[in-house]
């Protein structure tokens, strides 16, 4: 989790990732993070985001994104 | 609910009624430029019993004159004129006039036959808009439009007109309601003269015979009045532009023999008519002004009463009453014609510039 | 059929009439066959190339759904006996069976599309090539005629494919309820590009008669119309002799162009639109906004999120993300981390993503450079504009202009002059003209022709801008009321005298104003022939 937090400062440093659930929704975060995100992800964790991933509910808070990427790992 | 529904019934009249009147204040009123255009509407406040009709272009609503007819001969005749009138148009006129009357001789200008095909928009409108909602202006509209006509906009003239929001004058204002009566019976009243100067034969043409469409539509009139026994008379008025081709005369005495009708071309006689195109026009030769028309008329007439049996009218008291009227509107305007003249040393309000626009 | 036209009002009365008077089940049907029919009037040949796309993507998508239903049943009945790695690699292999077949539609569609809208373009560089190298033939060009509505309805379908593909939703059983969603008449002209799922939400439903949704439906459709034939064709007018006379409208008149220009496609576009979205609401149907007040963006992401909405997020989640995630452009990425350093190595997907959507989104323009020229002009002016966003933060910081109203009018003034600059490359006929134009703002300096007169040289007369005044003022305050709530909503409110008359006041506006009719060259939405 903490690595994905540094991941996510290293974008908008200035974000409350801890409490903010609307990433997505207020467009703090767009489409250009969401790439360099999963970038940076998929070389950390060692995984594979595919495009069908990309939804809101993926990616609207730090506890949805690292869900994700849990899940993803259990399913490799 | 009740309410609801009466309510909206009654918020669709009146936008109806409104609709109606911007629409009667959009289109053009043809008070003074181009009176042409309200040639045909005022057909239909006459008294419907007229022994001859005349129907053509110009040729007939600025070289005859109904007045002089009925001062000399009793005849009673209205010209159902209008600018540039093709000859389906005509023939669609002529069928909408008989269904108010029958007349004993129909008199029709030929020039049109050189008209094929339909011409422009803007002479379209003058003839067809002051028909009113028949069968016949049904059949007059679809044999005229253009190819990029539409229908509907005959039907709503405010769908062409909506254009003139930004040209309104205060006569759009002033006739919005009611305009003045500016013919005689079709006929259109100039005093004034521009002499011929030279009369360049015509140019050589490649095709000398009329199109199909136009001797189909000669055809169907000449059926028309055989069917109502009316007496059809072809003329060539005598106006000296358009150039009238010996080819295209021709033609029209093979026509009338055929059909076994008569066709007069009157500019064989002029002499004899006593047309001096030094003072008989008003523009170089293309129509008679108000001399020339009473000398044409004069003659014309002659033929009608004693060939044609065209009845004197002059001694029954109906006729008398509405057509001394009719006598004393021509001679007022003739005398306010004058007036201008020596006034203005022009024609200030009896403008006619969609005749100007066809002779170029 | 043009919407502007009285055949196509005609059509839409007798529809909507019928609609609702037969029984409520038959209502999707009627629409197909309404829309096909509007397709023959296209066209009769063109009907050929929209069947061809639904029976293909019909075809298609039933096969994917096969292997899809064959891949669970297998692994739900053999959950005992299959370990991890047997599961993996049956998975990836019914993946990769799918995949085929969206490979194999896509192909098909889109090159039906490519070879119909980008022969003649090809062929055209090519003979300029050959001119390079003084080769004597020249190819001729093959004239295709472009089928109504093909970028439009391509693209919304092999969206839905994609989408059966990705698992999404489930495919749409009912070929005919398939062949609706292609070619759903109101979106082939200019769109939007829809979602199946969000469509098919009101779509296929029973509508019953809602005097609500009709009444707003109207007044959309009226709204629509007026920004069109009012303002829109009216503006044309100036920005067809600017643009067709490029020798004789230069310095100011080209930016005179521009903000006509700019005000015109508005108009056309969003009016389109509202005629789109309305002729679907009064038929009870649910379509996507595809405008936003664009012109009130700040900057040009923005401005990307409210201008032709579907479009961009048609591109979003069809090409940027595919590309810029897949595996092979994150290896990429890697590889250029290793070689040139995180900095440039992290931005490998997001450029090469970026820039390829750009040049495709320039080119479903228009089969001509000038699009293309936009189109990565727009892509750009973003990256630029991304790469600058560390030197924006540090200027907020320093100065706290971020909230001052003339601070946002200065950002909603900056981007629209901007966009306008670039869009201008739509209107004149090559790129080096443009680009020549641009040149004379700075360097010819008429603009005192301004203050004598020149705006009346364009074909509009002082009356008819006064009224494009009035008309793009009540346009701007329309717009402003809306930021708090649905106009039509605040008019419901009011009562019905004040509502009647703003109807009725709308309708007789488009009636006399329009300019449509003898005297006014006839013109079609600038996108319909997409």
């Amino acid at each position: 989790m903490d690595t994905l937090l540094e991941i996510l400062r290293g974008l908008h440093p200035e974000v409350d990732y801890e409490n903010c659930e609307t990433l997505i929704d207020d467009k703090i975060i767009d489409s250009f993070d969401i790439v360099t995100l999963i970038s940076d992800i998929s070389d950390e964790f060692d995984i594979t985001i595919p495009v069908e991933e990309i939804k809101p509910e993926n990616f609207n808070s730090a506890k949805a994104i690292y869900a994700m990427i849990e899940r993803l790992k259990e399913e490799e | 609910m009740k309410k609801k529904i009466l309510i909206n019934v009654a918020a669709i009249c009146v936008a109806i009624l409104i609709l109606m009147f911007i629409q009667r204040l959009l289109m053009p009123k043809y008070m003074t430029e181009i009176p042409e255009g309200n040639l045909v509407e005022e057909y239909y406040d006459e008294v419907k019993k007229h022994d001859v009709i005349f129907i053509g272009d110009c040729e007939v609503f600025s070289n005859v004159s109904p007045i002089t007819l009925w001062e000399n001969y009793g005849i009673t005749s209205y010209i159902r004129g209008s600018a540039q009138q093709l000859i389906w148009q005509s023939y669609y006129l002529l069928e909408e006039t008989l269904a108010y009357e029958k007349p004993d001789v129909v008199v029709y200008n030929v020039l049109a036959m050189k008209y094929n095909e339909p011409q422009k928009e803007a002479y379209n409108r003058l003839t067809l808009d002051g028909m009113k909602l028949s069968k016949s202006k049904i059949g007059a509209i679809k044999a005229s439009m253009m190819k990029d006509e539409v229908f509907i906009t005959y039907l709503f003239p405010i769908l062409r007109y909506h254009s003139r929001w930004s040209d309104l004058t205060q006569e759009d204002f002033k006739y919005v309601f009611k305009k003045d009566t500016l013919s005689h019976n079709g006929y259109l009243m100039r005093i004034d003269t521009k002499p011929v100067h030279i009369i360049p034969k015509g140019k050589k043409l490649p095709n000398y015979q009329f199109g199909e469409n136009s001797y189909y539509y000669l055809e169907k009139m000449t059926k028309l009045c055989k069917d109502n026994d009316i007496e059809l008379l072809l003329i060539k008025s005598p106006s000296v532009y358009p150039y009238w081709y010996e080819e295209w005369d021709e033609q029209m005495v093979n026509f009338a023999k055929e059909n076994n009708l008569t066709y007069i071309n009157f500019l064989e006689v002029v002499d004899e008519i006593g047309i001096d195109y030094s003072t008989d026009t008003f523009d170089g030769g293309l129509h008679l002004n108000l001399s020339g028309a009473e000398k044409f008329s004069l003659y014309l007439g002659k033929i009608l009463s004693e060939t044609f049996g065209v009845p004197d009218q002059r001694d029954n008291a109906e006729m008398k009453k509405i057509w001394d009227e009719k006598v004393d509107f021509y001679y007022a305007m003739k005398a306010d014609q004058e007036r201008e003249m020596a006034e203005y040393g022009y024609l200030k309000s009896y403008g006619a510039q969609a005749q100007q626009m066809e002779a170029e | 059929m043009l919407f502007t036209s009285y055949e196509f009002l005609a059509f839409l009365v007798v529809l909507f009439v019928i609609y609702y008077l037969i029984p409520k089940k038959f209502q999707w049907m009627l629409l197909l066959v309404a829309s096909y029919l509007f397709y023959l009037v296209a066209g009769i040949g063109y009907i050929f190339y929209i069947i061809a796309t639904t029976l293909s993507t019909y075809l298609a998508s039933f096969k994917i759904n096969q292997l899809q239903e064959r891949q669970v049943n297998y692994i739900k009945e053999n959950k005992e006996t299959l370990s991890r790695e047997e599961r993996k690699e049956y998975k990836a292999a019914m993946k990769k069976k799918q995949k085929t077949w969206l490979i194999l539609c896509l192909l098909f569609n889109f090159g039906i599309l490519a070879v119909l809208k980008y022969t003649d373009f090809v062929i055209a560089n090519m003979n300029a090539l050959l001119d390079i190298f003084s080769v004597g033939t020249k190819l001729p060009f093959l004239r295709f005629a472009l089928p109504l509505g093909i970028s439009f309805y391509t693209f919304q379908t092999m969206g839905y494919i994609i989408d059966v593909y990705r698992e999404k939703y489930t495919y749409e059983k009912n070929v005919f309820r398939l062949a609706l969603f292609v070619s759903f008449f109101p979106q082939l002209i200019q769109g939007p590009i829809s979602r199946f799922d969000d469509l098919k939400k009101t779509l296929f439903d029973e509508h019953s008669y809602d005097a609500k949704n009709i009444s707003f439906g109207l007044q959309r459709i009226l709204w629509g119309y007026f920004k069109k034939l009012v303002i829109a064709d009216r503006l044309l007018i100036a920005v067809n002799t600017i643009v067709g006379n490029p020798e004789d409208y230069q310095g100011v008149f080209v930016l005179v162009g521009m903000f006509f220009y700019a005000i015109e496609l508005y108009c056309d576009f969003t009016g389109g639109i509202d005629i789109v979205i309305g002729i679907a609401q009064v038929l009870g149907i649910h379509v996507e906004e595809n405008f936003i007040r664009p012109y009130f963006s700040k900057s040009i992401t923005e401005y990307w999120r409210r201008w032709h909405i579907t479009l961009g997020t048609w591109f979003k989640d069809y090409m940027f993300y595919p590309i810029s995630v897949s595996k092979s452009m994150l290896e990429l990425s890697k590889k250029c981390r290793k070689w040139f350093g995180n900095e440039i190595g992290k931005r490998i997907p997001v450029y090469v993503a970026s820039i390829v959507v750009w040049f495709t989104t320039g080119i479903w323009h228009g089969a001509a450079w000038n699009f293309i020229v936009w189109g990565l002009l727009n892509c750009l002016v973003i990256l630029v504009s991304q790469e600058c966003t560390p030197l924006y933060l540090k200027f907020h910081k320093r100065f706290h202009v971020a909230d001052k109203l003339w601070y946002r009018i200065f950002q909603i003034g900056r981007t629209f002059w901007l966009m306008s600059f670039l869009r201008t490359l739509d209107c004149y006929r090559d790129v080096s003209t443009t680009f020549r134009m641009y040149g004379t703002i700075v360097t010819k300096h008429n603009y005192y022709e301004l203050f004598q007169g020149g705006l009346m040289n364009l074909g509009l007369s002082v009356a008819e801008y006064i009224l494009l005044l009035i008309c793009v003022t009540l346009i701007l305050i329309v717009s402003l009321l809306q930021r708090s709530g649905s106009v039509r909503e605040k008019l419901a409110a009011k009562p019905m005298w004040v509502r009647y008359t703003v109807y009725f006041a709308l309708f007789l506006a488009i009636l006399l104003f329009g300019a449509y009719g003898v005297g006014y060259d006839s013109s079609q939405f600038i996108y319909s022939q997409f």
